[in-house]
């Protein structure tokens, strides 16, 4: 592959099946999203105690709605469009209306330095209220380090059910951001 | 959780993917459209005179009118489905726009100015205005629910799309219900009607296309 920081190449062989472009892709946006929310809520008079569930939950939304971004056009303005999205929601839920616009200062979408990767307050919470068997195999998965087919051995399920609960999980996640927190 | 944790659970559900969102939207209109025809069928029914009908221009252009209403709105709802849309959404329109504009302008050319009014008034008026929303319901519903899988720059606008393509799905069954061919009819009373279903689909989209 040509540029290792070419996010649009990295989604098209994401697509085409590449778990380890995937996970360089997800690296290049945690990094750059960490950047663009820190500044998002320090530009709206927030603290950034929240900085990291923002990410977590921009990063989700990038993830889930994958199929959104049509491959003709430049993955960019597609990445921005959801983080400026997500930290707008973010930011209205805690009753602050401005405008955000996180293009100005955006720059390049693959950041050098990564600010800060602390852990969240609200993830932890979120993955607690999910169904018992969800939450494991996110945890075995996410947390553990094993593989789909690890985690079925383990819980005796079929991969394919392993695989079903993680999506629902992730779904669930994502609606819990949406409207759990205050 | 960290978020590098996050990551690889995200990794790990690559492979998922949804279908692709013009099949499932066509597929959706096909069903809330079948939902409707039921509708149709027990409520209205196809106008005694169809034959004939068919046979006159001014039917005739009032299907292309909504036919041309239900592609557009078509594509209009893929478009504002997605976090980015490319130039204008609306503009998509515009082809709609000329074609009832165009209409209207030859029928009030060929009509005398004597008899504008009774074909703008019609017969069916206030049938047209309950009978195109109520058939756009399910339309919408099933639009609606499969856009749920979308990402929407703004879920009203994708709502207020989804309620005109509902509108122009229920409009076509219920042009051949309506007596009323003339473009001064379709264009006013279609229009009004559709009008009212893409509020419902922009006050809906507001509250469920949130993602």
């Amino acid at each position: 592959m040509a540029d290792p920081t070419d996010l649009s190449a990295l989604m098209r062989l994401a697509r085409q099946g590449d778990d380890a472009a995937y996970r360089r892709l997800l690296g290049h946006l945690s990094t750059w999203l960490r950047i663009v929310v820190r500044r998002g809520l320090v530009s709206a008079g927030r603290g950034t105690a929240d900085c990291e569930d923002v990410v977590q939950e921009a990063l989700l939304a990038m993830h889930l709605k994958r199929d959104t971004w049509d491959e003709a056009q430049p993955i960019e303005p597609w990445l921005r469009a959801i983080a400026r999205y997500k930290l707008t929601d973010h930011l209205r839920r805690r009753g602050v209306h401005d405008h955000v616009d996180i293009d100005d200062h955006a720059g390049s979408l693959v950041a050098t330095a990564d600010p800060d990767a602390a852990a969240t307050m609200d993830s932890q919470r979120l993955l607690a209220s999910l169904p018992e068997r969800q939450r494991r195999i996110v945890e075995e998965i996410s947390i553990e380090g094993h593989r789909a087919a690890e985690v079925a051995a383990r819980l005796g399920m079929s991969e394919g059910a392993v695989r079903v609960a993680l999506h629902r999980a992730l779904k669930s996640l994502a609606a819990f951001y949406r409207r759990d927190l205050s | 959780m960290k978020t590098e944790n996050l990551v690889e659970a995200l990794v790990a559900d690559r492979s998922t993917s949804s279908r692709p969102m013009r099949g499932a939207l066509a597929g959706a209109l096909v069903v809330g459209a079948v939902a409707s025809l039921a509708v149709f069928f027990a409520a209205l029914g196809i106008r005694p005179d169809i034959a004939e009908a068919l046979r006159t221009w001014r039917f005739d252009l009032k299907v292309v009118l909504v036919l041309v209403a239900l592609v557009l709105a078509f594509s209009l709802c893929i478009a504002l489905s997605r976090p980015v849309t490319s130039g204008r959404p609306a503009w998509r329109l515009l082809p709609l726009a000329v074609v009832a504009l165009s209409a209207v302008a030859i029928e009030l050319a060929i009509l005398p100015s004597a008899s504008w009014t009774t074909r703008l008034v019609g017969s069916n008026a206030l049938v047209c205005l309950v009978a195109i929303p109520a058939l756009a319901i399910a339309p919408l519903a099933a639009v609606l629910a499969i856009l749920r899988a979308g990402a929407p720059a703004s879920p009203a606008l994708a709502g207020a799309a989804a309620g005109l393509l509902a509108a122009a799905a229920g409009s076509a069954l219920y042009a051949f219900h309506c007596f009323d061919d003339s473009p001064l009819f379709v264009v006013t009373w279609y229009g009004l009607a559709a009008i009212l279903v893409v509020a419902v689909g922009a006050a809906a989209g507001h509250r469920l296309l949130r993602w």
